[in-house]
């Protein structure tokens, strides 16, 4: 409560502290985020190849739209996208409610309740290369624990090429068999967080609202489903969001898979793609863009509706 | 009170979630750890067998250098963990700075940057990866572990500058007043004061600084890849995974570098846990 001593001296001393102290993690943010934007913003309208890269700032840009021109015609942008948009969604979807039925599991207090929420974040804890190797070597067609039970128990003819296929079809329905692993990894690494998020706002909620709907007649389910899950619902909704964003840009965990195969193959495998294996810094930088607007979209889309909600 | 408490067919379905929870969690980590103790030979003749004994001879493979007929796994740890300590020690130094104005000084433009700040965080990184390229290969870092650590540093800021924050929200402010009615000085009030009540938060920021610096992969991969000698340990054992390695090596180095970060995360779980997840409880 330093502000309300008398005398602008001591305000302007700590305005001038503040910014001291601040100035460092702005400088961070500057150099490496804000003027990379501006930087990817020029290379998007720019044509620019990695050879290009020497006579970066000696030679004037050479302003061009193809690169958008291209991406918006080129039918693997369009597949990309869907896949990305699938894959984000089935992703946010599925790692809300598996963290959402953890934390209504463990909301009650058990004997070795702690250890059991520590060994549930396990999956979140591994390095992802260290996950991704442990699946593959599970889906793995020729020595794969999964496969090798699928033929031994359940009467596989043939071994499944879990993370190669694009469609298989099971009991007469075609099931994007490749993108769905990819999924349900995604799920297993992220619905930990998810449970960590909800169960702190779970927490929050005082117990005597519980026992006011009890007292109130209603059972159970009813106190689940309109008292617990409303409480709930804000945490929810930023978790999807939040999920939805990082799976949308997600690199790791598709490429460590299957390196693209299978019909896999997001926006962010995409961006590298034209970046590294086609040399092409304009149109990669133009297919990050298009991606960050989209996202852009969905952040106020977010902030409207949840600006909405807090009104009614 | 008694509508409250869970009927006995609730009970059970909370032990069979809770069940199938911790299978689905743990049972591919220890596959993974089961098929490492294992000869290869075995895996590929009976994929589904358990180990009959002990065999730890795959982490020595995958720890030795090439010239001793390994995979040089343990010199891909040694960058990485120099790689991850230089992250740590750059990113809380700048982020104790930044997080604890952020908490406590309230000086013009305070809200402005604070919004920036989440706003970054919020931002799709691969965007920027191919600036970022650019940049660092323009100044010729994209062959070197200093490029690494130049996009880990920037990477790991906001996440680290959000938890702090959080940590010295918690902190009481009367201690602090009371250093500055005695006059202390803007460092003296830092060192002497705040940072030995904030060890806990700090510990715990480095401790997830660490992580996400010891298990990054893009970046490795984007910079590093045709550099075997520089390569870090989740980029070495990604490219080995692209060689004939055999797979009982490649769990074995996955496992190895795995057990470290758990343990130390299952050490400051409690003050990790808190600090990402304070501002949701409202």
């Amino acid at each position: 409560m330093t502000a309300r001593t008398p005398g602008d001296t001591l305000a302007r001393r700590e305005n001038r502290r503040g910014w001291l102290l601040v100035s460092p993690s702005l400088a961070v943010v500057a150099l490496v985020v804000l003027l990379p934007f501006v930087l990817v913003v020029v290379f998007g309208f720019s044509d620019m190849r990695l050879v290009d890269i020497p006579y970066l700032g000696t030679e004037p840009v050479a302003w061009t739209l193809d690169n958008f021109r291209q991406a918006a015609a080129s039918q693997a942008f369009r597949g990309a996208l869907w896949t990305t948009v699938l894959y984000a969604g089935l992703t946010s979807a599925g790692s809300v409610a598996v963290g959402l039925a953890l934390a209504l599991a463990l909301r009650r207090p058990f004997a070795g309740r702690g250890l059991v929420r520590a060994l549930l974040l396990v999956p979140y804890v591994l390095p992802v290369v260290a996950a991704a190797t442990i699946w593959k070597t599970a889906l793995n067609p020729q020595y794969g624990v999964v496969n090798a039970f699928g033929r031994a128990y359940l009467g596989w003819e043939t071994p499944v090429g879990f993370l190669s296929t694009t469609s298989a079809e099971v009991w007469g329905v075609p099931v994007p068999v490749a993108l769905l692993v990819v999924v349900l990894f995604d799920i297993w690494r992220s619905a930990p967080l998810a449970f960590l998020f909800l169960t702190a706002r779970l927490q929050s909620v005082p117990g005597e609202i519980e026992e006011a709907a009890a007292l109130d007649g209603a059972n159970r389910r009813q106190a689940l489903r309109f008292v617990l899950l409303p409480q709930l619902r804000a945490v929810a909704l930023l978790l999807l969001l939040l999920r939805f964003i990082w799976s949308f840009q997600s690199f790791d965990d598709v490429y460590l898979l299957t390196e693209g195969a299978g019909s896999t193959q997001v926006m962010a495998i995409q961006v590298y793609t034209e970046l590294v294996t086609k040399a092409d810094i304009g149109s990669a930088a133009a297919f990050g863009l298009l991606m960050s607007l989209i996202l852009v979209v969905l952040l106020i889309g977010y902030v409207l509706l949840s600006r909405r909600t807090d009104e009614s | 009170m008694s509508g409250v408490r869970p009927t006995r067919a609730a009970r059970a379905g909370r032990a069979v979630v809770i069940t199938v929870a911790l299978l689905w969690s743990l049972g591919p980590v220890a596959y993974g750890v089961l098929l490492s103790v294992r000869p290869y030979a075995d895996v590929t003749r009976d994929p589904l067998g358990l180990p009959s004994g002990l065999d730890l001879s795959a982490f020595t493979t995958a720890m030795r250098d090439e010239a001793d007929g390994g995979f040089g796994l343990g010199r891909f740890v040694l960058n990485s963990l120099g790689v991850a300590a230089g992250t740590v020690a750059l990113s809380i130094l700048v982020c104790v700075l930044g997080a604890y104005a952020a908490a406590r000084l309230r000086y013009r433009g305070r809200a402005v940057t604070n919004g920036v700040i989440l706003a970054v965080y919020l931002f799709p990184g691969i965007v920027l990866a191919v600036p970022k390229f650019v940049i660092l290969s323009r100044l010729g870092l994209t062959s070197s572990l200093v490029g690494l650590l130049i996009v880990y540093v920037a990477a790991t800021v906001p996440v680290a500058l959000y938890m702090m924050r959080n940590f010295f929200l918690a902190l009481p402010r009367s201690v602090e007043e009371a250093a500055i009615m005695d006059g202390c000085s803007l460092g003296q009030l830092l060192v002497r004061v705040v940072l030995p009540i904030a060890v806990p938060g700090v510990v715990a920021t480095a401790i997830y600084v660490f992580m996400i610096a010891w298990n990054e992969y893009f970046y490795a991969l984007l910079f590093l890849v045709q550099h075997r000698d520089l390569w870090t340990a989740p980029l070495g054992i990604a490219q080995l995974g692209d060689f004939q390695v055999p797979v009982t090596v490649l769990l074995a180095g996955s496992i190895a570098v795995t057990v470290p970060v758990v343990i130390v995360f299952f050490l400051a779980q409690r003050y990790i846990v808190s600090g990402l997840v304070q501002g949701a409880e409202r």
